[in-house]
């Protein structure tokens, strides 16, 4: 495993962590301060649940609201004009952020949940029957479970689930063998929220193509990750969110193939989405507008333009190899606490490191190491069915992201001993 | 800052927390409910033995849950002996106002075994940390659940 991650470290000492730092202004405050007694510094641990937003992206979103803001596609006037044209700028920087083959591949929506509820609702609605399969993996997010169950209960698809090995691995040969004439979708995770394991995602995709089988990936945290290329995995779909990626929230993205997209009927109706509207009857325009019904997130689209400027800016590379160098120094801080266990090991995971604590809830865990100023995910992390593959019911995450150092690491280590020694576990 | 822990986690606490009472499930349970605490994935079942007259003659739990949510239970299990539906209705209300409101908004919810709210003063302590006030409440929840014959309960 530690190949990428001792390549990781050599790189790693070019990336200036303290600037960085400065960009993000949440950073410099401290936690928990009462009267009398200053607080804790934060230690911000829990991006994967959602990131914290540079400067760059504030500004860019108040500066757009100050001087710009308009509705788009729909007015003659200077700022209508001004907006759209952001608006669709955006849609440019998404579709060579993802090295999408054109602007007209990207869809806007509420969030990654939107996305995948857009692909069951549209595409599965309309091309799958009763009988036929979904493969999906154990270590899901629930907005990759849910909507297709909801397409099970409205149509009697059927789900079928790849195990992850025990370290975590996705297991490629079982996902093989899963495929068979009846499979008609594969919607997998790019890279788990909870393990950290990233995904063969073009051997996924190989494997699904020889039986014509298009497959959607959940990017919501790989593309905070590391670079993605859509032609290169050759998806079909591909979709992530923006606050886990620096920028705001209630904006995501799916990417889909021109020709597929083309082929779906629209998943909402209303205003933006239609060419001409009449009780006789109404039609829709090409994608992505069909699938974009009503106001879109306009101020969010510019913040997450800003978000793409600033990790472009700062090299996806350099940003991998310094995550990789924190989550291997935690991940040694952390096994060499008595009783911590760690989930998820695959080679090449991303970094976030889910543990449990022998003898110690992950929600008391959770409560001690923030009195500390360690903020950490506990929970199922929204992957239930995961944590029963791993026979506990919850896990402390501690997950890191571009802003955080080694320093850090050490603050989340020397929380969990103080735990534990507050537990006498 | 250790001191709100230690207002959190009182001894009494850690020792239910760590040695639960009545964790087990009686044989002539005739009421029980699961109770789910989505957010941390804390699962739990209450069982108890109601009496003709409905006296609750016995209650217990099993389940998984961190230190708060289990040391309510425990003690929970504990002040409930002997007590009727309606008592065990009042001490849930009360017990609720004492770990969501501030004192001066409690309201009456009846007579309760002020004995029994006394021992469970010592969860109050949760007010100060919101995000736990539903570990605390999730076993009371379901045994109210389990008196009004639902089968399953939420904390939230």
């Amino acid at each position: 495993m530690p190949d990428m991650i001792t390549t990781a470290t050599t790189m790693g000492t070019a990336f200036d962590v303290e600037a960085v730092r400065a960009d993000f202004p949440i950073l410099a405050r401290s936690v928990h301060a009462v009267k009398g007694r200053p607080g804790k510094p934060l230690v911000f641990l829990d991006s994967a649940a959602s990131a914290q937003k540079p400067r760059a992206v504030i500004d860019a979103m108040s500066r757009f609201m100050e001087e710009e803001y308009a509705n788009v596609h729909r007015g003659v006037h200077y700022l209508s004009q001004r907006a759209t044209d952001r608006f669709e700028e955006a849609r440019r920087k998404v579709a060579r952020f993802l090295n999408a083959p054109g602007d007209q591949c990207i869809v806007f929506t509420r969030n990654a949940t939107e996305a995948f509820n857009l692909i069951a609702s549209s595409y599965g609605r309309t091309f799958l029957e009763r009988g036929d399969e979904v493969v999906v993996s154990v270590m899901e997010h629930h907005a990759n479970i849910v909507p297709w169950q909801l397409l099970q209960a409205a149509k009697g698809i059927v789900i079928r689930v790849v195990p992850v090995g025990e370290d975590g691995s996705f297991d490629l040969d079982a996902y093989a063998g899963l495929l068979n004439d009846r499979t008609k979708l594969v919607s997998i995770t790019h890279c788990s929220n909870v393990l950290g394991t990233v995904t063969p995602a073009k051997e996924i995709a190989r494997l699904a193509h020889e039986r014509g089988i298009p497959v959607a990936f959940d990017g919501s945290q790989a593309v905070v990750h590391g670079p993605v290329d859509v032609q290169d995995i050759d998806a079909d779909f591909y979709a992530f969110t923006a606050h886990k990626l620096y920028g705001p929230t209630g904006l995501g993205v799916l990417y889909g193939k021109r020709e597929i997209l083309k082929r779906m009927p629209p998943y909402q109706g209303g205003g933006e989405m239609i060419q001409t509207v009449s009780f006789e009857g109404t039609t829709f325009k090409e994608p992505p507008m069909r699938f974009e019904a009503g106001t879109p997130p306009i101020t969010e689209t510019v913040g997450l333009s800003a978000a793409i400027d600033y990790v472009e800016a700062l090299g996806r590379e350099a940003i991998a190899a310094h995550e990789h160098d924190l989550l291997a120094y935690a991940t040694e801080r952390l096994q060499a606490i008595d009783g911590v266990r760690i989930y998820g090991t695959a080679p090449g995971k991303g970094p976030i490191l889910s543990f449990t604590v022998d003898g110690l809830h992950p929600h008391d865990l959770g409560t001690i190491v923030d009195q500390y100023g360690v903020a950490v995910r506990v929970g199922r992390h929204c992957a239930e069915p995961l944590m029963d593959r791993f026979g506990v019911g919850a896990t402390a995450r501690a997950s890191f992201a571009l802003y955080n150092t080694r320093a850090e690491a050490d603050a989340l280590a020397e929380s969990v001993i103080a735990a534990k020694e507050f537990f006498g576990a | 800052m250790m001191d709100d822990l230690r207002e959190l986690y009182q001894e009494v606490i850690l020792d239910h927390g760590k040695n639960p009472r009545n964790f087990r499930h009686p044989a002539d349970a005739n009421r029980e409910a699961r109770g789910d605490n989505p957010m941390c994935g804390d699962k739990l079942s209450v069982y108890m033995t109601l009496s003709d007259d409905g006296i609750i003659q016995d209650c217990a739990f099993e389940g998984r849950g961190c230190a708060i949510s289990t040391a309510s239970a425990s003690m929970m299990t504990e002040v409930l002996r002997g007590k009727t539906e309606a008592e065990a209705q009042a001490l849930f209300e009360t017990f609720h106002d004492l770990c969501t409101k501030d004192d001066h908004l409690h309201t009456d919810h009846g007579p309760v075994d002020e004995e029994a709210m006394e021992k469970l003063m010592v969860l109050s302590g949760v007010r100060q940390f919101p995000m736990r006030v539903k570990c605390a409440t999730l076993a009371w929840h379901t045994m109210n659940a389990a008196i009004k014959g639902d089968q399953k309960a939420s904390s939230e």
